[in-house]
């Protein structure tokens, strides 16, 4: 892809060589004769060199399923899910950094909306005011696209939902989907099980969550313990009564019975093709 | 404005100079202003044991002589991880205007849930307890009117409860009173729980009088005290009643029980 | 004849010259933050039975003691779902009424098959909001009933007031209806078991009786009243009832009512 090394910004580099910047009006973006704003495009390359997530909405639970990196042997894992609310979650694939603002704000939003109204932000409300947030960053001047996508599971009165939010501030409701690196073959995988997940149980959701996200690792990489989070939210009715079960993290030795299951129910993914990484893309 | 009425509204007729705004006794301007706060009545009441707090308060609502509700709960859980606080470890007691018992604990269990996601841990009580002070002071000009308590147990899990003013001085207690009430309940507890006023029988005459040892009481013994302390509030104070709510923090949780008061 | 009492015995500007003002101790005056309600709507009273809750209020605002409206609605439909019953300041309820259009609207779009804000969160809102004038020193004098059905779908009765208090209980009632009607409606639900078990149509005739009371003892009171149902099927409003079945014979034995006889 075409790349300017100079162009650090969605609005033009021209805005940078005219004199004072308050007369530059603020809307000047630079397109391409094919209306194409290379700044988002350049974000949207981040979310690809983040390490896979996968999300997956059944009628009862949403789930979230990533694989974490480390730089080298010796260091952490970098988080990969992150619980918003009691209700809500996200995964990120991209840079860390610009997700933890995203997800400070959705954090902040869910506990002001509790406050005023004593009940969980809507997810559609919730994924709508970060997209909204996000745009505003592809057209004003002096400021950057977010270079994160977020794939974003919650449950609110209208059942549990998947959405998928990119640095353009697009955002869309899924069934089930995945970004991030090599994410391709996750999503063929899960284009082919689709009419499965609705009536998916709870542990079913979180195994297809995993083989999908196994399609899409490199060769000699495998479903670890250590590599491996996920994240669960749901609707349960006991007794008549609906509750919501909260957005739950699972990481290490809670994740083993669901690798050692989804790898028994299915043979190892297939490998192909070079992971790029960046350095301040998330490990 | 005082009125000066210097335009007669009367067609074409004299003027008149004068003002007419009221004045008090001491010569000032009568300024009738919007009066922010009400009393809503009812009392609260903590008491720390060895390894358990017990927090109760009764659930009486007034306004002036009327009772709104006789479920009005002013004893609540704060810190748990959902709004169902179903892993909460602190409970904060209100007393005086709910509307700001309810903005104060709205904001402090907001703040626990922040603390949350920045730490990964749930708030300590002591910590609670400062930010709680310096939330009340930060309204200093503008207070919460309220008596706060805060109960639960501290890092070494022994019973204890905080009790404020309503611009945040707090002391860690044994046991404490507040509300309608608490002048009637609080020389009770000093003489049931701290042993005040009780001497070893025999030791000697006077100043020579031993004071009797004290020692933390059981749970049964404080669940006692406080129906008591209650049922004894309920006979002498119209502003409390209807039932009696007490929550208990021991290290397995907080157990809730609420208890049918007089309702006259 | 000038009218103003303040003006007689005073000293005329057209033989001894204006009053220099500067002269005054003060020429600011009071403060004029000073608010009261003016026009002003009566009791709001509610009790919840075992469906649902009823809701009712009288068609008349108040300007002082004259009865100024005879047709205002205070009885306020929430998207189907929900009642706000408004007594206090009209011009207020009339603000909050803009107010909750504009929610209901973005509300609507957010969900247009069907409602999400239950009463609940609705009472929630509106005590914040409440709350918040009432911080701000500029209260919005109301007090508010707001019925219908919590998040899980039981019945839901709160009231929310111009300081931001908030209350829940099984009857319910604002202004006079708190010394006059919530008595009547405490002796059929003093509690929310007994509450559980009443019917609609008791319920009902409870909130009647208590409106012939409130029209017989309060006097910024009129006889056409609002009543609403709000159960899980919706809200059922009449907002022209005309008070029924009176009896003034108890006014015969009392000197002051009716015909002067002696």
């Amino acid at each position: 892809m075409f790349r300017n090394n100079y162009d650090n910004d969605s609005v033009t580099l021209c805005a940078a060589l005219e004199p004072p910047v308050a007369l530059i009006p603020a809307d000047r973006t630079c397109s391409s004769p094919q209306g194409r704003i290379f700044q988002i495009e350049y974000a949207a390359e981040a979310v690809k060199q983040g390490s896979v997530v996968v999300g997956i909405a059944s009628k009862t639970h949403a789930v979230l399923c990533a694989v974490k990196r480390n730089a080298e042997e010796l260091s952490s894992y970098q988080k990969k899910l992150f619980s918003v609310d009691e209700h809500a979650g996200i995964a990120i694939a991209g840079l860390t950094s610009d997700a933890r603002v995203l997800s400070n704000f959705m954090k902040q939003q869910c506990l002001g909306h509790r406050l005023t109204y004593g009940r969980a932000m809507p997810i559609s409300s919730l994924v709508g005011m970060i997209g909204e947030k996000a745009q505003i960053n592809t057209q004003v001047y002096g400021k950057r696209p977010y270079g994160v996508g977020l794939l974003i599971a919650g449950v609110d009165e209208r059942g549990p939902h998947l959405f998928e939010f990119q640095p353009s501030g697009m955002t869309e409701e899924m069934v089930a989907f995945a970004i991030g690196a090599r994410s391709q073959m996750a999503r063929t995988y899960l284009e082919r099980n689709l009419d499965a997940f609705p009536d998916c149980s709870r542990d079913e959701l979180v195994k297809h969550g995993l083989r999908a996200l196994r399609e899409s690792l490199v060769q000699d990489k495998e479903l670890t313990v250590e590599n491996t989070s996920v994240g669960v939210v749901g609707v349960v009715e006991t007794a008549g009564k609906r509750k919501v079960e909260p957005f739950t993290l699972y990481d290490e030795y809670d994740v083993k019975e669901w690798i050692e299951s989804a790898a028994e129910s299915q043979g190892g993914g297939n490998g192909g093709g070079d992971e790029t990484e960046g350095m301040e893309v998330d490990g | 404005m005082a009125a000066m009425f210097t335009q007669n509204p009367v067609m074409n007729g004299p003027n008149y100079s004068f003002s007419d705004a009221p004045k008090t006794a001491s010569g000032e301007f009568r300024e009738h202003r919007f009066n922010p706060y009400t009393d809503n009545g009812g009392s609260t009441l903590g008491i720390a044991g060895a390894d358990f707090t017990i927090m109760a308060g009764d659930t009486r609502h007034t306004s002036g002589y009327s009772i709104n509700s006789r479920m009005a709960p002013k004893v609540f859980k704060i810190g748990g991880s959902t709004s169902s606080q179903d892993d909460a470890t602190i409970v904060l007691s209100v007393c005086g205007f709910a509307a700001d018992g309810t903005a104060l604990r709205d904001q402090l269990d907001t703040i626990c849930k922040i603390y949350r996601y920045r730490h990964g841990k749930p708030m300590t009580l002591n910590a609670c307890a400062k930010r709680l002070s310096t939330i009340l002071y930060g309204k200093r000009f503008f207070p919460y009117y309220v008596t706060a308590m805060l109960g639960g147990l501290d890092e070494e899990g022994k019973g204890a409860v905080y009790s404020y003013d309503p611009v945040g001085s707090y002391e860690r207690e044994q046991c404490r009173a507040g509300g309608a009430a608490g002048s009637l309940i609080m020389p009770f507890l000093d003489n049931q729980v701290n042993f005040k006023n009780q001497y070893v029988p025999g030791s000697g005459v006077g100043h020579d009088l031993k004071e009797r040892e004290r020692h933390p009481l059981s749970r049964v013994q404080v669940e006692t005290l406080i129906k008591d302390a209650f049922d004894g509030a309920v006979e002498r104070h119209i502003e409390v009643g209807d039932a009696l709510q007490m929550l208990i923090v021991t290290k397995d949780g907080i157990e809730e029980t609420i208890l049918p008061m007089k309702q006259d | 004849m000038d009218h103003r009492p303040q003006a007689w015995g005073r000293p005329r500007d057209d033989v001894y010259g204006s009053y220099d003002a500067s002269f005054m101790q003060s020429n600011t005056g009071p403060k004029q933050s000073t608010q009261q309600p003016i026009v002003t709507g009566t009791s709001v009273i509610a009790v919840k039975f075992k469906d649902g809750v009823v809701i009712a209020a009288d068609n008349l605002a108040s300007y002082g003691s004259l009865a100024r409206f005879t047709d205002v609605k205070r009885l306020r439909p929430f998207a189907n779902t929900s009642v706000v019953g408004c007594s206090g300041d009209v011009s207020d309820m009339q603000y909050l009424d803009r107010h909750l259009t504009d929610l209901a609207l973005t509300e609507a779009y957010d969900s247009p098959d069907k409602p999400r804000l239950s009463a609940a969160n609705l009472h929630r809102y509106l005590s914040k909001l409440l709350y918040r004038r009432r911080s701000k020193f500029d209260p919005l004098w109301n007090h508010l009933l707001v019925a219908g059905l919590d998040d899980e779908g039981e019945p839901f009765l709160a009231a929310a007031d111009l300081l931001g208090s908030t209350y829940s209980a099984p009857s319910l009632a604002t202004g006079f209806g708190a010394m006059l009607a919530q008595p009547i409606m405490r002796r059929y639900v003093p509690d929310e078991d007994s509450a559980k078990k009443l019917s609609r149509e008791e319920a009902i005739d409870i909130v009647k009786e208590c409106m012939k009371v409130l029209f017989y003892r309060d006097a910024r009171s009129l006889d056409v009243y609002s009543i609403a149902v709000v159960t899980k099927d919706g809200v059922d409003i009449k907002t022209d009832e005309q008070l029924e079945k009176q009896s003034w014979a108890f006014a015969e034995r009392i000197r002051g009512y009716g015909t002067q006889t002696v």
